[in-house]
């Protein structure tokens, strides 16, 4: 069974590649077959794979070809199956494949639906190897992959140039962080003489002391690349306008798969990050200000996907979070819920906008409790994970997250306390969502109903995020790729606030959005108020500030180079040999005076120089 | 006699060509490509190459390891000969000339409609001469085949070119001339200096070979070598002459100028500069490092900067070539296997844009990407093409310019930290340049009244071929690894021996 892994990629990049060459000639029911069914075989094999691998537990190492081979820089096109890897498959291919279903109804107008499911199926192809890698430079032609379907997508409306823009800044800007990781690669290869990963991870602990400077500056090159790809300060500005992409696409790309991938990276390489503590911090305090920076924001965004984008870059930040200190099992289990439940709201909102004439500013929405009813339960459950109400998924990921971060010894209890007001933060405005779409008065009436490509997977999400935190399953494997947190538990004191704070939350987003008990319009309208409205409004400034001091300066420096001044030099030779051609052409005019005088003088001073008086 | 016969078949096979534009204006054409074609299939065939024989390490100063090697009598009295010989580089090198020869002969099917005859055998002509090039070790014969390559090219660009092309014609014969007569001085006095201490007169490879004339005068002679190549490269700052002559030189013109001609400025390099002055050039090594970063990064800076979509494509070579110099001037096997690569994967996608380039100013009868706009609409299978070749471009893992990039790049890493991560920003600014090139031609809003033919068959065909070879350049480049190792072997094995022998000078601490 294992040896059938390399067909779970194989499938959708076949799919991809036919639908690629037959540049949209096929019918659309072809292409949605394929472009699903592809994704859905790929979950089917993840399944029997995953199932095969339960029954030993042992990693399985499998090499295709050997990809280049120098001396001894030697990548392979290998496959490394562990708990880690199955669990990230299953969610790729899983919820991938939900998304896929959801999509085919969702862009069925679409004239380009043949090129919408090559890329989206070169995605899920690209993301699969970046997870399945054993090398770390196989891992990086994944990341690469994700980033330039990434780009395809953000910008597959492309008759719109906003859209263009939203997809170069997020290639641009997730580049800059891969160029970080690509310098760690090249360091980690001259010092360590390889880039696979599990003889990487022991030469460096053979290599190399705890607290060493190497490892510090290999992983935080590393983690420059994860900010990067999963939307970290100081790079996360292109998630936001990533959302200029279709819906679905946002669900799995820039909330369920990509954006995890620099979690997954840390995850990966956490036997590096264990030999930097610095880095390790650095990891934390990313995450930690992130999370919180960016849930100050969502609170007062109006789009409901640019919301959704402000809180999947804070939940990632927990991740982050949970990462840097050392509860690498909780990060990736809050990956997993986070997928369930934010692919869900993906979706759900993709229903209201697909149903509601294209409509993203969801002051304009209203009561859409009673006029789409599946779309309301999706998002109500939706927004319980995330705010992390008890017994949802979300609860049991972001509970385990915050009490190993208290555990920390020194900064921990602080982290625990920012880690709280993230997640009232969190409740505020994932319920400020709600109340606002789903309750109230209706202001727009849908003109359709979502159909039954769309209900099934929003049902099925549904139930993965209300009970996907029962299930053991992730934790099970994911034990066996990292070293076991120490078995103690906190008091209820501290256990009890972590539950009551999202409850707080949502009463207070209640009593200021729904109830009205609390009137914040003064608050709101005062000019501080008003100036910080602003601020957060825009992400902190962050957009503006990288303008200022990268774009502009870029552009000015192109715009004063491209007129070539090394031409110049060359130009003053050419001019120097014109005079010179007219100086000495001035000399042969045709004068005979002029001649007659030139030689006198010419005579004088050969003779002048033979009797040797010059 | 192989290996002449490679260069007779293009120089016959263009004189028929010229001729028989009498018959048929088509003729010449057709005539060209399967001109090329067959010179491609005797090299295959007649060649007979096997991989045991590749993988044997040639010597480099004994011509009997190559794996082709034919001489013969040419100015005895001066000891001039003509000697060519063929190891797995030049047999790469050959392979990708005629590869790229066929394409440049497709990719002006349509576009030159006047003097065909003429025009194809001054393509076949260009062709010989840079397959002389490459497999010339007579340095006498090496500086005739540099000479004479650049006369037909000079007049493809001449006649065929566009609105500016006496101005750019010119340029490119005067960069090319000059740096030329630099090397013809440093020749001169290598082959004089070699006959002061062996008594003989000889213009061989074999016989220059490490016989190391040291002191200053070494470095003079280094740097006339150097400064042909790197003019060629195109280096930073003697790049001019490239911006405007691939703008204004026909399609075919610009693909054989940027995919052909400038792999033999690096070619020199490698197969002259650093074997023949070993220590000087290690010596060097520091200024051309800092040049080759500069080039990258200046290169993709004013890509950026263009609204000619052939003049960003031209600065993006100047990018791209910088790696190869970067390559070579780390001299280990690494970054000497990615400068290789390099030279081939720049020759595919940088062919491909020029006849994207090309296409676009054949049906829009302009190059200004500011005119341009949504041509996908119009044209959905061109802006596929487009899109793949511009990623490509920007390095996409999976495809042949990653591998080159991240070759050198790794390579020169272990020489020289700070100039690999100064270089690796191209990964940032490459990327800029080539994604608004794609958003100015192809995205934003289209022109809706706009009649445009979508590429046909003979097009796609020619792409399609590209397309496959940088993929598995990408995922397989193993074989062209395989071919160039032995040679790249000998060859900085060479300079070891050189330099453990100069004790005196220090080449660990030339490097930063």
């Amino acid at each position: 069974m294992l040896k059938l892994l390399p067909l779970i990629p194989l499938f959708p990049l076949v799919s991809s590649i036919i639908l690629m060459v037959t540049l949209g000639k096929l019918p659309k029911r072809m292409v949605a077959i394929l472009g699903a069914g592809s994704v859905g075989m790929a979950a089917l094999i993840t399944l029997l794979v995953g199932l095969a691998f339960m029954e030993t537990g042992q990693p399985h190492h499998q090499v295709l070809w050997t990809w280049m081979r120098v001396g001894e820089f030697s990548p392979d096109i290998a496959f490394y199956l562990d708990g880690l890897t199955l669990v990230m498959m299953s969610v790729i291919t899983g919820v991938g494949f939900l998304i896929h279903l959801f999509s085919t109804e969702f862009m069925e107008d679409d004239n380009s639906f043949s090129r919408y499911f090559a890329y989206l199926n070169m995605f899920v192809f690209a993301m699969l190897i970046l997870v399945m890698a054993d090398n770390l430079l196989l891992l990086y032609l994944g990341w690469e992959g994700v980033g330039a379907c990434s780009y395809l997508l953000v910008g597959f409306w492309y008759q719109n140039p906003d859209n263009g823009a939203a997809a170069r800044k997020a290639f641009v800007v997730t580049r800059i962080g891969d160029t970080a990781m690509a310098v760690g690669l090249f360091l980690l290869f001259t010092e360590l003489g390889t880039l696979d990963i599990q003889p990487l991870a022991e030469a460096a602990k053979s290599q190399w002391e705890v607290g060493d400077t190497l490892p510090v500056v290999a992983c935080l090159l590393l983690l420059g690349g994860a900010v990067g790809k999963s939307a970290q300060l100081p790079l996360h500005t292109w998630l936001p306008d990533a959302m200029a992409g279709p819906t679905p696409v946002s669900a799995l790309i820039h909330a369920a798969t990509m954006v995890t991938a620099g979690v997954y990276l840390i995850a990966r390489t956490h036997e590096l990050f264990l030999l930097a503590p610095p880095a390790m911090l650095a990891v934390a305090l990313v995450g930690l200000i992130t999370s919180l920076m960016a849930a100050f924001t969502a609170l007062n965004q109006h789009d409901i996907k640019r919301i959704l984008a402000y809180s999947t870059i804070s939940q990632i930040g927990y991740m982050f979070l949970a990462l840097g200190v050392g509860a690498w099992a909780a990060g990736i289990f809050h990956l997993v819920t986070h997928a369930f439940f934010k692919a869900l709201l993906f979706l759900a909102a993709g229903a209201v906008i697909h149903c509601l004439h294209h409509e993203h500013n969801i002051f304009k929405m209203g009561g859409l409790r009673t006029r789409l009813p599946v779309v309301f339960w999706s998002f109500l459950i939706g927004s319980a994970a995330l705010a992390a109400l008890p017994l949802t998924s979300g609860f049991f990921s972001k509970d385990m997250i915050l009490l190993q971060a208290y555990e920390l010894p020194g900064v921990g209890p602080w982290l625990w306390v920012g880690g709280l007001l993230g997640a009232l933060l969190t409740a505020m405005y994932s319920f400020r969502l709600v109340f606002v779409v789903f309750f109230g008065e209706t202001k727009m009436e849908p003109d359709k109903q979502p159909g039954v490509r769309m209900a099934v997977p929003l049902s099925l999400l549904c139930v993965l995020a209300l009970v996907g935190g029962f299930f053991a399953l992730p934790l099970v494997p994911l034990a066996s790729a990292f070293p076991v947190a120490s078995e103690h538990h906190p008091s209820h004191l501290i256990e009890g606030i972590s539950i009551a704070v999202p409850l707080i939350g949502l009463a207070i987003a209640y009593f200021i959005f729904l109830g009205g008990q609390w009137k914040v319009d003064g608050l709101v309208n005062s000019a501080s108020g008003q100036m910080l409205r602003k601020f957060w409004f825009s992400g902190w400034a962050m957009d503006w500030l990288y303008d200022k001091f990268w774009v502009q300066p870029y552009k000015s420096l192109t715009h004063l180079l491209r007129r070539e001044c090394m031409d110049d030099i060359y130009n003053t030779i050419v001019k120097f040999c014109q005079l010179l051609y007219r100086v000495f052409s001035y000399t042969q005019a045709g004068r005979l005076r002029w001649y007659a005088t030139s030689m006198v003088f010419g005579m004088i001073v050969v003779i002048a120089l033979l009797q040797g008086v010059i | 006699m192989i290996l002449v016969n490679l260069i007779l078949i293009l120089l016959v096979g263009g004189v028929i060509a010229w001729i028989s534009e009498r018959q048929h204006p088509n003729l010449p054409r057709w005539i060209a490509l399967l001109v090329i074609l067959f010179d491609l299939g005797y090299l295959c065939a007649v060649a007979d190459l096997s991989w045991s024989q590749i993988a044997v390490v040639p010597n480099p100063s004994d011509a009997t390891t190559w794996l082709f090697h034919y001489k013969a009598e040419w100015i005895p009295r001066f000891g001039i000969s003509f000697e060519l010989a063929m190891d797995g580089l030049s047999l790469l090198m050959v392979v990708l000339t005629l590869v790229l020869g066929a394409i440049s002969v497709s990719s002006s099917w349509t576009d030159i409609k006047q003097r065909t005859g003429f025009f194809e055998a001054n393509l076949l002509w260009t062709l010989a001469g840079v397959i002389g090039v490459f497999l010339a070790l007579d340095l006498f014969l090496f500086f005739l085949f540099w000479e004479v390559m650049l006369v037909p090219m000079y007049l493809m660009i001449a006649i065929w070119g566009h609105e500016g092309r006496s101005y750019a014609s010119m340029k490119f014969f005067i960069f090319t001339q000059v740096s030329g007569l630099m090397m013809l001085f440093a020749i001169l006095a290598l082959v004089v200096l070699n006959q002061h201490s062996t008594g003989v007169y000889s213009f061989s490879y074999f016989d220059l070979l490490g016989h190391n004339v040291g002191g200053d005068i070494a470095y003079w002679l280094m740097l006339g070598f150097f400064i042909a190549f790197f003019v060629k490269l195109p280096g930073f700052p003697v790049h001019t002459w490239l911006p405007d002559a691939h703008t204004q030189a026909p399609t075919a013109g610009s693909v054989i100028l940027a995919g052909i001609l400038l792999k033999t400025g690096a070619y020199g390099l490698i197969r002259f500069v650093v074997p023949l002055f070993p220590n000087e050039a290690m010596a060097f090594s520091p200024i051309a490092l800092a040049l080759g970063a500069v080039g990258v990064i200046y290169g993709a800076i004013l890509a950026f900067g263009q609204d000619d979509f052939k003049r960003m494509v031209a600065y993006s070579s100047v990018s791209h070539m910088g790696f190869v110099l970067l390559g070579v001037f780390a001299w280990n096997t690494l970054a000497l296997q990615g400068a290789v690569m390099q030279m081939i994967a720049h020759g595919l996608s940088t062919a491909a844009l020029f006849m994207i380039a090309g296409s676009l100013q054949e049906r829009l009868h302009t190059r200004d990407m500011s005119k341009m706009g949504g041509l996908w609409q119009n044209m959905p299978r061109m802006g596929a093409v487009a899109m793949f070749f511009m990623l490509a471009s920007v390095g996409l893992p999976g495809l042949g310019n990653f591998v080159a990039e991240f070759m050198v790049l790794i390579g020169l890493f272990k020489v020289a930290p700070w100039v690999a991560v100064v270089s690796a920003l191209v990964l940032i600014v490459g990327a800029i340049y080539l994604l608004i090139m794609m958003q100015r031609a192809f995205q934003g809003k289209p022109n809706e009244g706009l009649r445009l033919s979508d590429y046909g068959g003979r097009e796609m065909l020619t792409m399609a071929v590209m397309i496959v070879g940088l993929v598995w350049l990408g995922l397989y480049p193993q074989p062209v690894l395989d071919t160039a190792q032995p040679v790249l072997d000998s060859l900085t094995r060479l300079v070891v021996e050189v330099s453990e022998a100069a004790s005196t000078t220090d080449i660990a601490g030339a490097f930063p």
